[in-house]
């Protein structure tokens, strides 16, 4: 690791630090809920989390959680996916990695909806 | 960065590592690896959460779940069924007493009700990971001090706060760097006294394995505050997993720029090193510690001088107890104020202590001075098991007394427990029922004195080994009706003229058993009874002397 030289280079250094433990606080902006029942993961759940992971990851977005839960029995909807943000949750259906990287980047990052897979609000 | 999805954080303090912690962190990343979910879920070595009884411990983020003595076999169901499919698995879950509930991390009781300043990392971060205790504020403090502030400053603040010595005496921080800071010396020392040695006592063991930057960044605002370059973290030999854990946070702050020469651009150099205890008690003492560093026979010094004044190497030397330097970070970076919202006035903020004996969930908690014994027993110990009493507990180890039951409702802290006759300790706190022989457990630790008594001053060389002479007569029906009378006597004269505190407090056990519960001593003379059942007495019923010699304890 590089030496740290001032108080602002300590900061920083901080800042960065803590968005990788915001996981532990429980206290994220954003939650990402993916159902994982033996429907959803029939229908690709795993790759439709690894893609909301990746997308995460590329765009450097640590304010969401992700967790998995059984199923709500759409299963005609599998994969389903829900977004909690700005204490509204947003459920969408039929959830593919496409639709999960655009859906990070627009809702989970920017909080704009897309309308489009959109099953149900809350 | 890297992005987790599942944060799993294994305790790995020495005691859930002995209770076979080190087999299920093994299985879970081979089980992890299995279903190639690597990638997905960071595991975590960290320290005590503190409900050492229930180890190890496994927590899980997001969701905050808690599991309980998990072991290797648990390591499959725990990742196929919580960390693939989202179910928690409830067989393994910290469960509401007797009942199908599962609280949440922060409405269980055990969590619910502690206060932690000094643990505040504790259980939470990766302790060998320089990165994640930044993130927590890490070294925040310390740049706020060498950079914002001078050195009389912080010892303002300091004194501020209130801040005593968290090991065992109490003495106002603030006011012993004061002594070190107006001695004019090139030269001055701050020493970490990491030789935690009474029985049943882990507080320190726990947070230099758990958070060993807070302790190394208290060390340095200390440092920076009496004028002094370098700093000795002395540490018992028998602490391989804080000693380690020492090490590696030492060489990390070392590579961070956070130690060394001219710290974050400042005139400030500090740099620190280990100096390993060989297993004597007395070097907790601070002049034996000092003379144990200087590679002397580890036995006190006359005082005065004091250490502020003439310690290490004859120089002005600072020592502080290891929960103290914890403190400091917190103080600095939050100011005064914020430390005195907790506690009581004359003992502000909070106090650990090591829960152990005859209670329920025995562990490391964290409460504010002054709460009630009670509360911290009943409510956060989740009281005595099943079908026993609370008959006393004994704080303060070998060097305390006990508090019984008509006392349970006194605050724990500094003014109060002296009162009754014993001390605050460093932490340690024994919890006894009525299965417990209160004259056995006088003996116990009078034992222990004499066994690490260093033999430099009469009083208590001898004196605490005649004292127990007759408390072996006492337990093996042998006791005299003047005993009594005998040890009071002996343990106040020790208490006068022992040359340091450890046999000044030697008596202690001894003579506040014989305050609370004489009843039991005179059972044991008169009656040649032991009410608790510990002590045995038949070999003499049934034929004198001869047998003697089979009496065993």
């Amino acid at each position: 690791m590089e030496k740290i030289k001032s108080i602002e280079e300590l900061r920083k250094l901080r800042e960065h630090a803590r968005e990788s433990l915001k996981v532990r606080s429980g206290e994220t902006k954003v939650k990402i809920m993916v159902s994982m029942g033996t429907v959803g993961i029939a229908a690709g759940a795993r790759d439709t989390l690894m893609a909301i992971i990746s997308e995460l990851e590329k765009r450097e977005y640590h304010d969401a959680q992700i967790v998995e839960r059984g199923s709500l029995g759409l299963d005609r909807e599998e994969p389903v996916v829900a977004v909690e943000r700005d204490k509204k949750t947003v459920f969408y259906g039929k959830v593919t990695p496409e639709v999960a990287r655009e859906i990070v980047a627009q809702h989970v990052i920017n909080g704009q909806i897309v309308s489009e897979w959109v099953i149900a609000k809350e | 960065m890297k992005i987790y999805r599942i944060h799993a954080l294994i305790c790995a303090g020495a005691q859930c590592l002995a209770a076979g912690g080190n087999g299920f962190e093994e299985a879970l990343k081979n089980e992890l690896k299995k279903h190639n979910i690597e990638e997905e879920v960071c595991v975590v070595e960290t320290g005590c959460m503190g409900a050492c009884q229930l180890g190890p411990l496994l927590v899980v983020y997001p969701e905050g779940i808690m599991y309980t003595n998990v072991e290797a076999k648990d390591a499959k169901e725990i990742v196929e069924e919580h960390f693939l499919k989202g179910r928690p698995i409830k067989r393994l879950m910290w469960k509401k007493e007797g009942k199908e509930e599962f609280p949440g991390l922060k409405d269980i009781p055990f969590f619910a009700k502690q206060t932690k300043i000094v643990l505040r990392n504790c259980g939470l971060i990766n302790p060998e990971d320089i990165n994640e205790y930044i993130a927590r504020n890490g070294y925040k403090a310390l740049a706020k001090a060498i950079v914002e502030m001078k050195p009389q400053d912080v010892i303002d603040v300091v004194k501020e706060s209130g801040l005593r010595g968290r090991g065992g005496a109490g003495f106002p921080t603030g006011l012993k760097w004061s002594f070190a800071a107006n001695q004019d010396s090139e030269e001055k020392y701050m020493i970490c006294n990491a030789d935690e040695g009474d029985p049943g006592a882990y507080m320190d063991r726990s947070v230099l394995e758990g958070d060993p930057h807070s302790v190394i960044e208290g060390m340095m605002i200390a440092g920076y505050a009496i004028g002094a370059n370098r700093g000795y973290i002395y540490v018992r030999a028998e602490y391989p997993l804080a000693v380690r854990r020492l090490e590696t946070a030492i060489k990390q702050a070392k590579q961070a720029g956070l130690l060394g020469k001219n710290i974050l651009g400042t005139n400030f150099s500090f740099d620190i090193e280990l100096r390993m205890g060989a297993g004597a008690f007395v070097c907790g003492e601070e002049t034996a510690l000092i003379n144990s560093i200087e590679g002397k026979r580890g036995e006190p010094r006359k005082k005065p001088p004091f250490p502020a004044i003439s310690g290490l190497f004859g120089k002005p030397t600072i020592i502080n107890n290891v929960e103290t330097l914890a403190n400091l970070s917190v103080i600095i970076d939050k100011g005064a104020k914020f430390f005195k919202q907790f506690g009581t006035e004359k003992s502000p903020g909070t106090k650990v202590f090591a829960l152990a004996g005859k209670v329920n969930i025995s562990g490391l908690v964290e409460v504010p001075m002054g709460t009630s014994l009670r509360k911290i027993v009943f409510d956060i110990g989740g009281g005595i098991p099943e079908g026993h009493t609370f008959k006393g507990a004994l704080t303060g180890g070998p060097s305390g007394g006990v508090i019984p039951m008509e006392f349970i409702d006194t605050p724990m802290d500094y003014e109060s427990l002296p009162a009754l006759g014993t001390i605050m300790g460093s932490g340690g706190l024994i919890i006894m029922d009525e299965t417990s022989c209160m004259v056995d457990v006088a003996k116990f630790f009078l034992k222990f004195v004499v066994d690490e008594s260093c033999g430099k001053c009469v009083p208590c060389r001898e004196g605490t080994k005649q004292m127990l002479k007759i408390l072996e007569r006492i337990t093996s029906g042998r006791g005299q009706k003047e005993d009594i009378d005998r040890l009071e006597k002996m343990g106040k004269l020790i208490k006068l003229t022992a040359l340091c505190a450890l046999g000044q407090t030697a008596p202690n056990p001894v003579l506040s058993t014989i305050k609370y519960f004489k009843e039991e001593y005179l059972a044991h003379i008169i009656d040649k009874k032991c009410p608790a059942g510990i002590c045995q007495f038949s070999a003499l019923k049934e034929g004198g002397k001869k047998h003697e010699a089979k009496v065993t304890h």
